[in-house]
């Protein structure tokens, strides 16, 4: 029995890493209908970002990742309003191709810049600490961190979204286009504060994802197709509709890993299609387009 | 002039929406638009308010030539417009969809802004309804919304688009009340009505469109009288 809840606890927290990689995507499909192929490459992009402060300044990569996020944010503006901008609006293949294009540039400048080497964001004592649940389940303390950091993450993006201007302008964009330009929104400037914000949680996505395991340039495509799995899941236009996406997908892999170790990733893509069977809109459906 | 068209020219491939057309619109006039569908009514709001771009043409607002920029540019410089067809956003509450065009088009703080909101809300009795999503409301609330949004962004001249279609006499003469007070405080109206009996208890000026071009232009009953206007409005009554 301890077993059992040991293995759905790990899913869980697992979740919450999916649920952080994919929240980016969920707001900028939300906003502007962009599919951003590259946002698996942006989040490793960050956590190359933050590994660079980290050493240079010699600090911990949590106080680093508080320097990277104003840059990654600006990266983002940059990013929306130099190109991305220019590719919206001219139907569904322009975005995808030039993201897609993105993604081999990101991928093999961080291999000029940084070698094909494995790193990890070293972060002391923590990255190996643990606490007691009671009933005899331990969790890790860098697991438990990431999981509270996707939920502060979705009540941040929610509060954004639902009590401020800024938020209003996103979904008035978002709902219709044209009629916000009538309203006096630059839809281009929102968008480019769309991609901005979406760069900030990729961040803190790539500060977990930096702290838990070992990375290089090329494993962005593959947290990616989590991360689509997991805002799909949740219904397009949901922040907690893609936490519950991610918690599916994690919970899926671990128990599948629980009964063969092979099985882990098949689990989580099985657990996806399963969801899509039943539910083809997502869970909680927001968009209705 | 605070609207200032000279020479627009629009065509949809061989159908011709605007054909060499000038207009003029005074500070604070109130001005009526007739015609038979497909005249180029709606396309030449679209082209004032900027969702379209001419052939050929130039618009001038308060005596700034607009012709290329933007329509959020044009809003924000005092443009605003309703749709026939209401058009707002269905996700956000009734209030948010007037605070949205209040922040961006006024360009206030969301704080100073929800006052003039309130007010503009006020009077359409949409207030009670201030905070449910649009997608709940009936039609003539929604026509009522959709004249208030407009009114949030602070415009100089209102487009109103067949505002008055659908509605029965009372509440007809209710929107016709809320117009009078709208231009009374000092808001230009251009209206496009087919419910002519309602744009004459308002506008001081009538203008006719008929293939993008104007057929009849001036004071409102006597257009009306005028033996041209008679025969593209046989069935219509004055």
């Amino acid at each position: 029995m301890t077993g059992l809840a040991d293995t759905i606890i790990q899913g869980v927290l697992l979740g919450g890493l999916y649920a952080l990689f994919a929240a980016g995507l969920s707001l900028t499909f939300g906003i502007m209908r962009l599919v951003n192929l590259a946002h698996g490459d942006l989040i490793v992009l960050a956590a190359f970002a933050i590994l660079a402060l980290a050493s240079w300044l010699a600090l911990d990569p949590f106080l680093a990742v508080l320097v990277a996020l104003p840059l990654m944010f600006a990266a983002g503006l940059g990013l929306q309003h130099i190109l991305l901008n220019r590719t919206l609006g001219h139907g569904l293949l322009p975005p995808l191709l030039v993201t897609f294009g993105l993604s081999i540039i990101i991928q093999n400048g961080l291999m000029q810049g940084f070698t094909a080497d494995s790193q990890r964001l070293q972060a002391g004592a923590i990255e190996t600490a643990s606490v007691q649940l009671g009933g005899g389940v331990t969790v890790g303390l860098m697991p438990l961190a990431t999981f509270v950091s996707a939920i502060a993450v979705i009540l941040g993006l929610n509060f954004l979204f639902y009590r401020t201007a800024l938020g209003r302008a996103f979904r008035a964009t978002s709902d219709d286009l044209e009629i916000a330009e009538l309203m006096g929104i630059d839809h281009r400037r929102i968008f480019s504060l769309a991609m901005g914000v979406a760069m900030i949680v990729a961040t803190i996505a790539a500060l977990y994802l930096g702290m838990r395991a070992n990375f290089d340039p090329t494993i962005g495509p593959a947290r990616l197709l989590y991360a689509f799995e997991a805002v799909i899941i949740g219904g397009l236009g949901s922040f907690w509709g893609t936490l519950a996406g991610g918690v599916i997908i994690g919970l899926a892999q671990t128990i599948g890993a629980e009964l063969n170790p092979e099985w882990q990733i098949l689990a989580g893509h099985l657990a996806f299609l399963f969801v899509l069977v039943l539910r083809p809109r997502g869970l909680f459906p927001r968009a209705t387009d | 002039m605070l609207l200032d068209i000279k020479g627009l020219c629009k065509s949809f491939g061989s159908v011709v929406a605007a054909d060499k057309l000038d207009l003029a619109v005074a500070p604070g006039e109130a001005l009526g638009i007739i015609g038979p569908n497909g005249a180029g009514k709606t396309t030449l709001f679209n082209l004032i308010a900027g969702s379209l771009a001419p052939d050929r043409g130039e618009i001038r607002f308060n005596n700034r030539d607009v012709t290329a920029i933007s329509p959020h540019q044009r809003c924000k410089l005092g443009i605003g417009r309703s749709y026939q067809i209401p058009q707002p956003f269905e996700s956000l509450t009734v209030f948010e969809n007037l605070l949205v065009g209040a922040v961006h088009g006024r360009g206030l703080t969301e704080r100073a802004a929800a006052a003039p909101c309130a007010d503009i809300l006020a009077p359409t009795g949409l207030i009670a309804r201030a905070d449910i999503p649009v997608r709940s409301l009936t039609l003539l609330e929604r026509k009522r919304l959709e004249m208030a949004r407009a009114l949030a962004t602070g415009p100089q001249l209102l487009l109103l688009d067949e505002i008055a279609g659908g509605l029965t006499e009372v509440e007809c003469r209710a929107l016709i009340e809320t117009i009078k007070d709208v231009h009374a405080a000092g808001t230009a109206i251009v209206w496009i009505e087919h419910i002519v009996h309602a744009l004459l208890a308002v506008v001081g000026r009538l203008i006719v469109l008929d293939f993008g071009r104007k057929v009849a232009e001036g004071e409102p009953r006597q257009v009306m009288a005028s033996a041209e206007v008679r025969q593209i409005y046989i069935g219509i009554e004055a």
